[in-house]
């Protein structure tokens, strides 16, 4: 704890913190869907017939969002583009928590071409429209609550400030890398106190405390959902009800 | 026919999402069931006191028994994609008739209650207290869903509001808030032995008098057995298919079928109803009880295997929930899948040259197929998956010379309701019923129009009861709609083959 400042102990505990937080209740909510019993069969049908087939069904839902592509192609677009970005957005983040740096979370910062830099700005992009079309279209506007443009909001100042830090104002990334590599590795730097990367660490803390309390749980639930896993073999093997009484 | 005090959609062939109209139908609302009918079925008579505590408690026990309910609460981003696929928001544009917003009439109280975020900030995290006015929704809407899933087709996260709207059920039955018709029905099921509560001795008349019609017409002594101990095959039929038209002359279409083929066949009167209104409830135990009367009689009258009729959410509960409710079936005869659909059985004898059939006798009709949703959507015929799609409409062409496809968009996974499935197949939500049918009546009208279609075939108890009986408000004939095994059974010669 030597020569740490004071600013810097108190973001360094939020850090843990606020990892910690979604960690645990992430995993507890995990965990529940994964005990919680399916009483009986109920995949959507026609439904793979193997184990397998659930494989490249899941393997559809999860890279390509294939049943949202049926439902609606313009929230498909928007949705997929925010995701695809944002996992190119967070893996150029890897470069802060990796020494040395892996060759595809290089690439997402090679010079000229930038990959990382630019998915950030579809991704803000992205969020964007699906914030608008909340608002334009009758039915979304209708269902859309609080938390759905909070989250938006959330997600798309993070965006913003990250673009601004790197194209305005500019933050000591060697600094920066210092203090996220101290987090990575537990053996904590001093902060940057740069105020433009500490809103954007701010929000980020904010993020993962709100993920594991909100409809963000999507990302774990898409894989226990019973519609989607469950292989359609219900004649061929008998499934059993954990509780039914008789 | 009763005028109706709402109006009916035009005619154009075309489905159109309409705007939202909120409120449009929150005043429709099932019948209460009297205190009997629950208690017959082990819920509480009347509204229980402190009943919103004891919703809630009973929907944290749900949550640790359903995987589906637990994972559905949670995921949901509420994208929209759901939100123009349901028959009865397009039917009446009451944005409560969205799946999503269907669902969020029980999240906002899972919210409130087991979610810190919904417990601290309340209204801003979008969660609600149960209250009368939210239990005025759920009584409303939980009873505008059919169950046919096919909004969980479209959800990226396969949310199946099905299941929100069964637990949402099991709920308010666990209240005192029950349904009359699924509930009075249940009673006559698990005593009786059938829907209609039709006893053995009218059973007995009414398959005796199809005996002698069948003989009459066309000169071979086709036999409707009942409760014949040692017959090979015992068939489960909806109790429809006793009693009106077209079930009828799909009954008729499975005698024949069994008569050609040569099998011993029986009803049974102990259990003669193929439809299990448990799963509407939301009811795993109700489900149970009602499914253990098919065991029950298959054992007492020591048959093979087990055929089953027409109908959808039926077949979904016999092929996906019945090995789990009654299984395992050691005695039955390992040879054959059980259970088996009689389109499967009647496919099969045609594919092995079982059946001698003209298919000329249907050349008046232009045939189109309604895949009913429990049937597309829940369930599966054959080897493949898709199976359910493939296999009646081979049956059709088999009998038919002239078959068309209604627009892709509402056939086959994609299919719409009839609009009577789910529980609601009862007077008093006549306007749901007459509103939810649109789409499909658009669609029907369509091919109607352009490829001369007179004859719509369905393969479920509901869809051709619910059809014949809110299709002519929109200015159909109701002889358009038939039973599958009605083609099968016009076009079969008897006596043309020796059984196979």
């Amino acid at each position: 704890m030597e020569g740490l400042t004071g600013l810097s102990i108190i973001f360094i505990a939020l850090c843990y913190g606020a990892f910690a937080l979604f960690l645990a209740v992430f995993l507890a909510k995990v965990y529940g869907y994964a005990v919680t019993p399916s009483p009986l069969k109920i995949p959507t049908t026609p439904a793979p017939t193997t184990a397998l087939g659930v494989a490249g069904r899941m393997a559809g839902e999860v890279l390509f969002f294939t049943s949202l592509f049926k439902g609606n192609k313009w929230t498909w677009l928007g949705g997929y583009l925010f995701h695809l970005a944002l996992a190119a957005v967070l893996l150029r983040h890897l470069r802060y928590f990796l020494d040395p740096v892996p060759l595809p979370v290089a690439f997402m910062t090679y010079p000229g071409l930038e990959p990382g830099v630019w998915a950030g700005v579809v991704m803000v992009a992205a969020l964007g429209y699906l914030f608008v079309r909340r608002l334009w279209v009758d039915r979304v506007k209708y269902i859309s609550i609080f938390a759905d443009y909070f989250v938006l909001a959330l997600i798309g100042l993070i965006g913003l400030t990250g673009i601004l830090m790197k194209f305005f104002i500019r933050t000591d990334v060697e600094a920066v890398k210092e203090f996220t590599l101290g987090l990575a590795t537990l053996h904590p730097a001093n902060i940057p106190a740069e105020p433009m990367f500490i809103i954007h660490l701010l929000l980020v803390l904010a993020l993962m405390v709100y993920f594991p309390f909100s409809k963000l749980m999507h990302l774990g639930g898409i894989f226990f959902s019973p519609t989607r896993t469950q292989v359609d073999d219900c004649r061929e093997t008998r499934h059993v009800n954990p509780w039914a009484k008789n | 026919m009763a005028k109706l005090n709402f109006e009916v959609e035009e005619l154009t062939g075309e489905i159109k999402i309409p705007a939202i109209n909120p409120g449009a139908t929150a005043h429709v609302k099932p019948n209460p069931s009297k205190d009997e009918h629950n208690t017959a079925l082990g819920f509480p008579g009347g509204l229980v006191e402190n009943w919103e505590a004891k919703a809630v408690e009973k929907m944290g026990e749900l949550l640790g028994k359903y995987k589906s309910l637990r994972v559905f609460m949670d995921s949901c981003v509420r994208c929209g994609s759901c939100t123009d696929k349901c028959h009865y928001f397009i039917g009446t544009g009451d944005p409560n008739n969205m799946p999503v917003a269907r669902q969020e009439l029980m999240r906002k109280v899972y919210r409130r209650n087991f979610n810190p975020g919904g417990k601290l900030l309340g209204a801003l995290a979008g969660a609600e207290d149960m209250s009368q006015s939210v239990m005025d929704q759920w009584n409303s809407y939980f009873h505008q869903c059919s169950q046919c899933r096919r909004c969980s087709v479209y959800c990226p996260y396969g949310i199946d509001t099905a299941e929100v709207s069964m637990a949402a059920r099991e709920i308010m039955n666990s209240v005192g808030i029950g349904q009359k018709y699924c509930n009075e029905i249940l009673g006559k099921v698990t005593t009786v032995g059938n829907n209609l509560g039709l006893q053995k001795a009218a059973l007995a008349n009414t398959l005796e008098f199809l005996e002698e019609d069948v003989e009459e017409e066309t000169g071979h002594a086709v036999k409707f057995p009942l409760d014949v101990k040692g017959a090979d095959v015992l068939l489960i039929a909806p109790s429809a298919d006793f009693f009106s038209s077209p079930h009828i002359e799909g009954l008729t279409g499975y005698a024949k079928v069994f008569h050609e083929a040569g099998v011993s066949w029986t009803i049974s009167s102990y259990a003669s109803e193929f439809a299990n209104f448990g799963m509407f409830i939301g009811s795993f135990d109700t489900m149970q009880t009602v499914a253990k009367r098919i065991r029950d009689a298959a054992i007492e009258l020591g048959v093979k295997r087990i055929i089953v009729g027409e109908c959808g959410h039926a077949w979904r509960v016999a092929y996906s929930f019945w090995h789990t409710l009654i299984g395992p079936w050691d005695f039955l005869d390992p040879k054959y899948q059980t259970p088996t659909h009689i389109a499967e059985f009647t496919l099969d004898l045609i594919q092995r040259g079982g059946l001698k059939l003209d298919k000329s006798a249907n050349d008046e009709r232009v045939v189109t197929f309604h895949d009913s949703c429990n049937v597309a959507r829940a369930s599966r015929m054959g080897d493949m998956p898709g199976g359910q799609f493939e296999i009646p409409r081979a049956v059709i062409r088999a009998v038919c010379n002239n078959f068309v496809e209604m627009d892709e968009n509402t056939i086959r996974e994609f299919t719409y309701c009839c609009g009577g499935g789910g529980g609601l197949l009862t007077d008093e939500l006549m306007e749901i019923r007459v509103k939810g049918v649109s789409p499909r009546a658009q669609a029907l009208h369509e091919v109607m129009e352009r490829k001369g279609v007179n004859t719509m075939a369905a393969i479920c108890a509901i869809c051709k009861a619910q059809f014949t009986k809110v299709l002519p408000e929109y200015g159909f004939d109701m002889e358009v709609v038939a039973s599958l095994h009605q083609l099968v059974s016009d076009a079969i010669i008897l006596g043309g083959k020796p059984g196979v």
